[in-house]
């Protein structure tokens, strides 16, 4: 029982962290109506300046934390004004293509930049691990820190949205560009803004996620961007709560089948999962189509 | 003086001339009317106006500015306001939340909300269902929707493009007294319409397009009773 509770919460928090790429996904892809593939390879980008920062230069995880969220933002933006804005009135194919394109590049640079051999990662968890039920639960420091960060990140986006005349903008956006305009917003403006934050989530999502698994390469960010993916997919893409409630439960999947099936099939079960979540409910878990009277 | 003036304008979609030299004018205080046949470039007039497509060649004056080359999100700041074709409202956001959209430019609050009860007042519909989707309204609460929406932003002008499409008789019979009562209410307005005796009956002014050229012009009385307008637009 305690090993089961143990499993299901690091699934928990593994799931956190796809629920965290996740929203970049679906923002990216509810206001942008594109999938941004080179997202997971942000996260990556993350993980090599919270590394730089911390294991080379020898300051603290918080300023690690910190340069890599500005750094990822402005990679973010930039990657959309360079790559994506020209192609704003092209075919999804040319975008989608331009994407894998510009996830190539990143991995890349960093194999340039950092080399192929793995750099061990030093968590920025500082948190000590909580001892449960006489020491027969122990709940690592990285665990709660991701759950914990994950639920602050959903309360303050959806407040964001709901509550500010920018996040009023990007739902704005989302369902009508040119209605949009026409009230006034400025669209382009929009969709870096929802690259920005995204990109910064990711940087997020790239510390958290290699302070659980230290083993950074430049394709670290590959796997778990494309489960994220899987997830936004699986809650409904372009619903926010739709990508916690996907990336809670891919985790919690992988996690349980790794422990109780097995580590080499959980990725295939995953997957399975989703191929028949779409069967079912091809728009998701909360993906919903709005029926539009004339 | 004329609030909105259109001089030569020229506008491509890829090779084909979509608008020939186009000019008109509104002036302030008017209802003026574009009127002609679908593909007549009416909507391309329009969306060349508010910044939605860009012009070729030619000019576009507002209130005193050269908007020809100004972003279309710009110009609603500056007082020219949009009700597209077939509404366009937010179909998954609350009408509250469409109205309020519509003064995303503004910034006073107790402006906005004096703004907000004058619609509720004026359409009344939008107040009973302010915490409905938008997409569940009718196509005739939708028209009302989108030219509250519209008004939110407090505009000088008014520019709607073809609000009886689609409508009901008895919608597109209130739609145009509204249209007459927001004008009454010190609002310019420019109106694209199929519906050319309905257009024309509240108009002051009208022009008549046919494939991306204006060869008609005048006051709308007399176009009612031209005799080729008579032909072409009003046969029953």
């Amino acid at each position: 029982m305690m090993s089961f509770i143990s499993y299901f919460i690091n699934g928990l928090s593994l799931g956190s962290v796809y629920a965290i790429i996740a929203l970049g996904y679906t923002m990216v892809y509810g206001i942008a109506k594109m999938l941004n593939f080179a997202h997971g390879d942000v996260i990556m980008i993350g993980g090599y300046v919270v590394f730089t920062v911390v294991s080379t230069m020898g300051l603290g995880p918080v300023a690690g934390i910190l340069l890599a969220v500005i750094l990822c933002t402005v990679l973010g933006v930039v990657i959309e004004g360079v790559a994506y804005r020209p192609l704003r009135m092209a075919s999804p194919l040319a975008v989608l293509i331009t994407a894998i394109g510009v996830s190539y590049l990143l991995q890349n640079i960093a194999l340039l930049v950092f080399g192929s051999n793995p750099k061990s990662f030093t968590s920025v968890v500082t948190v000590p691990a909580l001892k449960l039920a006489d020491g027969k639960l122990t709940i690592s420091g990285e665990t709660i820190v991701t759950i914990i960060s994950c639920v602050v990140i959903m309360i303050g986006l959806t407040t964001f949205i709901k509550k500010t005349r920018a996040g009023q903008a990007m739902l704005a956006v989302s369902e009508d560009k040119g209605a949009a305009q026409l009230m006034g917003i400025n669209v382009d403006g929009t969709i870096a803004l929802t690259f920005a934050i995204g990109s910064a989530l990711a940087a997020i999502a790239g510390a958290l996620l290699c302070s659980a698994y230290p083993t950074l390469t430049p394709y670290t960010g590959s796997m778990p961007g494309i489960k994220a993916f899987v997830a936004a997919v699986f809650g409904g893409i372009g619903s926010i709560p739709g990508a916690l409630i996907g990336g809670l439960l891919l985790g919690v999947i992988e996690n349980l089948s790794k422990a109780y099936i097995s580590s080499q099939l959980s990725d295939a079960i995953v997957f399975a999962v989703l191929i028949v979540v779409l069967l079912v409910k091809p728009t998701g878990i909360l993906g919903k189509k709005i029926n539009e009277k004339v | 003086m004329a609030i909105l003036e259109v001089k030569n304008l020229e506008v491509y979609y890829g090779v084909i001339k979509a608008l020939k030299d186009i000019s008109f004018e509104v002036k302030e205080g008017e209802i003026v009317a574009l009127i002609g046949a679908n593909g007549a470039g009416k909507t391309t007039t329009l969306h060349t106006i508010t910044g939605l497509i860009k012009a070729a060649s030619g000019n576009i004056q507002f209130d005193g500015h050269d908007i020809t080359k100004i972003r279309g999100d710009k110009i609603v700041g500056m007082g020219m306001a949009h009700v597209p074709e077939g509404r366009r409202v937010f179909a998954a956001l609350s009408v509250y939340e469409n109205l309020k959209l519509g003064a995303y430019t503004r910034r006073d609050k107790n402006e906005i909300e004096e703004t907000l009860q004058m619609i509720y007042k004026r359409f009344p519909r939008l107040l009973e269902r302010k915490n409905q989707p938008a997409g569940t309204l009718s196509g005739g609460e939708q028209q009302m929707l989108a030219m509250g929406r519209a008004l939110m932003s407090h505009p000088k002008v008014i520019v709607l493009d073809e609000p009886s499409m689609g409508l009901s008789p008895i919608y597109v019979n209130e739609i145009f007294d509204i249209i007459q009562e927001i004008n009454k209410s010190g609002t310019t307005v420019l109106l694209v319409e199929q519906n050319a005796k309905k257009a024309l009956s509240i108009a002051n002014r009208a022009y008549v397009l046919e494939t991306g050229s204006i060869v008609l012009s005048g006051d709308a009385k007399e176009l009612m009773n031209d005799d080729s307008v008579k032909k072409a637009y009003l046969s029953e």
